[in-house]
């Protein structure tokens, strides 16, 4: 396993409770940024605690550069403080009692190096993370950008095998997350070994990783780059992200049942169990019943009108959920607002149907 | 004042209030002023002063030695009769303190269960020597500190410490360097509770170890003595004793109180 050599290989099993158990598997080869993306109770915290050593597992093995930190079978446990792992907290945890200095020197000193050298040590990091003139101040005196910039200084300073982000930018406000986006992608790419980027931002992980790790429920659903996720979501929830449909049907001769809803297909020899996937921008919207060939034709409501500049974002109820994405200026020549009836078509050969893969709930 | 308030809460909490203010105010007025020097440096007191000094300061310290781990244990280590562990040693709060002392004269005693063999082996007799003095204030105050210090252990963010052992700290570090300065301001009012506790002691102290002017007289014993006898001694001894009491209050009171 000469890949395994340089690099993180995890394959992280802990039973939370009777029925939330996290089963994952995670390989990053040094010099490569992985998002680890899913919604809030995803397991996604169960694995920054498994990596950081915090919870032992119940299963599985955490290898890094060729060691194993973990390994459940062999009894192999690294404690946290032993593993040499770079976490940037959710909420940074700064130590509130310790100036911005004394917090970047705290991977050295517990290393024990002298003050005067671990000092040494960190002096060029304040430099690279522009926190000079910041030194003495304690981090409630700090922006949470400064707190940011800090928390990744200390992560980084002892010179960590493994970089690991922990929501590193939702405790920010919009604006400043966005800005400092760019920053920590700089930031990502100067550091060596691998880095692992936990987030529920589709955002974040579209800009900051290589590949992504969709989690749901415990489990890996999608492995991915951030466009193989956009275009071919697997998941209802990577499919809300990209902002895309994604229905669970049944096919049968060139028709998908979906709910109270039948669709025709292109496809005729699809059967069984299948995910539609309905691109938002596929779907056609009338004010009257539309002529010519569209063969999925139905009438139904408009229950939103999300504007988002020169794009709009419909949401439609009744007999299909849809999402549906037309130009502003069509929204305005159709004069559509919410709670009227409308006309949807969409095109036989617009709708991609697949059998729903193994694993996928 | 946004709205009025009712005159029946007004009326009660007057009543609260001058229940408080009246027993300070007898005792100032009773103050024999001019004499305080001179009784302040009498013998009795001096003694007096010197060993409730001495008894309060080491069971203080050892409340600090022993109660911190302790408080440590009940907050982070799980183990089976936690609860009946924690109740046994807060119970001192709530128990009569002649009670404890009686406890104490009953196990430690020259003829208790632990006192008799320790008597015997080394000649150490608790009772009527300051180390009983000792040993029943700390039975008496130490639950002050365990009770606050294991609060403040329980409401910290314990993910402080997680981060400092991703940052390579061994947990004797964590505790040294992230633990105890995070909790410094509730371990600090837990030590000023422990000493006014220490030095105001008087139950546990005068059923195990007697009442011996030098020995085991300490203040509070020395006043209810000399209610007896010389009660402008007694005066001039709860004088001070307010005064330290009401120091400990405004030195803590950015903690209970604040000050507008």
């Amino acid at each position: 396993m000469a890949a395994a050599l340089s690099g993180l290989d995890a394959s992280i099993v802990l039973r939370r409770s009777d029925d939330f158990v996290v089963d994952i598997r995670i390989s990053i080869p040094s010099g490569t940024t992985v998002a680890l993306l899913g919604p809030n109770g995803a397991g996604k915290s169960t694995v920054v605690q498994a990596l950081a050593g915090i919870q032992p597992l119940d299963d599985g093995t955490i290898t890094l550069n060729g060691l194993a930190l973990d390994d459940a079978s062999n009894g192999v446990f690294v404690p946290p403080e032993k593993r040499n792992i770079g976490v940037v907290f959710q909420d940074y945890l700064l130590f509130p009692h310790l100036s911005v200095s004394a917090n970047i020197e705290f991977g050295w000193r517990s290393r024990g190096l002298s003050a005067a050298e671990a000092r040494k040590q960190c002096k060029d990091w304040i430099g690279r993370l522009e926190l000079a003139g910041l030194e003495d101040r304690r981090p409630a005196e700090l922006s949470g950008g400064e707190q940011q910039r800090v928390a990744l200084a200390r992560a980084l300073a002892f010179q960590p095998d493994l970089l690991l982000l922990d929501e590193p930018l939702s405790a920010l406000d919009v604006t400043t997350r966005n800005s400092l986006r760019t920053t920590l992608a700089g930031h990502l790419v100067a550091f060596p070994g691998p880095r692992l980027l936990i987030t529920h931002d589709p955002a974040e992980a579209f800009h900051l990783a290589d590949e992504i790790y969709v989690i749901e429920n415990g489990s890996i659903t999608q492995i991915g780059t951030a466009d193989d996720i956009r275009l071919r979501p697997k998941t209802r929830y990577a499919s809300d992200l990209a902002g895309s449909n994604l229905l669970h049907g049944v096919a049968g001769n060139g028709r998908v049942r979906v709910g109270a809803h039948t669709l025709v297909i292109a496809d005729l020899a699809l059967t069984g169990d299948v995910l539609v996937n309905l691109r938002p921008a596929s779907v056609s919207v009338h004010r009257s019943p539309p002529e010519g060939s569209p063969r999925n034709t139905w009438q139904t409501r408009v229950d939103r009108i999300e504007l988002m500049g020169e794009r709009a974002r419909l949401l439609t109820g009744e007999p299909l959920a849809l999402t549906v994405e037309i130009t502003r200026a069509a929204v305005e020549a159709l004069t559509l607002h919410t709670g009227e009836e409308v006309w949807l078509s969409v095109k036989a050969t617009e709708i991609h149907a697949e059998p729903i893969p193994t694993g996928v709930a | 004042m946004p709205g009025r308030s009712p005159a029946a809460l007004l009326i009660l909490g007057s009543i609260g209030v001058v229940f408080f203010v009246v027993p300070f105010a007898g005792l100032l007025a009773e103050v024999p002023w001019s004499d305080l020097p001179q009784l302040l440096t009498e013998e009795v007191v001096v003694d007096a002063l010197v060993l409730s000094t001495i008894a309060s300061l080491s069971a203080t310290l050892i409340a600090a030695v022993v109660g911190v781990p302790l408080a440590w244990v009940l907050a982070r280590v799980d183990f089976p009769g936690r609860s009946l562990v924690r109740g046994v040693v807060l119970l001192p709060l709530v128990l009569p303190p002649v009670v404890g002392g009686a406890a104490l004269l009953f196990s430690l005693g020259r003829r208790g269960l632990v006192g008799e063999p320790l008597y015997e082996g080394t000649g150490l007799l608790l009772p009527f020597s300051i180390w009983g003095v000792i040993v029943a204030t700390t039975f008496v105050a130490m639950p002050f500190l365990v009770i606050t210090v294991e609060a403040a252990l329980r409401n910290m963010d314990q993910r402080f410490e997680a981060a400092a052992a991703s940052l390579g700290a061994t947990r004797w570090v964590v505790f040294r360097r992230i633990t105890l300065p995070m909790i410094a301001p509730y371990l600090v009012a837990g030590l000023a509770l422990t000493w006014a506790r220490a030095l105001g002691e008087f139950g546990a102290t005068i059923t195990f170890a007697g009442n011996l002017q030098g020995r085991t007289q300490t203040l509070p014993l020395t006043v209810f003595v000399a209610l007896e006898s010389d009660r402008s001694v007694a005066l001039a001894i709860s004088l001070l004793m307010v005064a330290v009491s009401l120091s400990v209050l405004v030195a803590l009171r950015d903690r209970w109180w604040q000050p507008r």
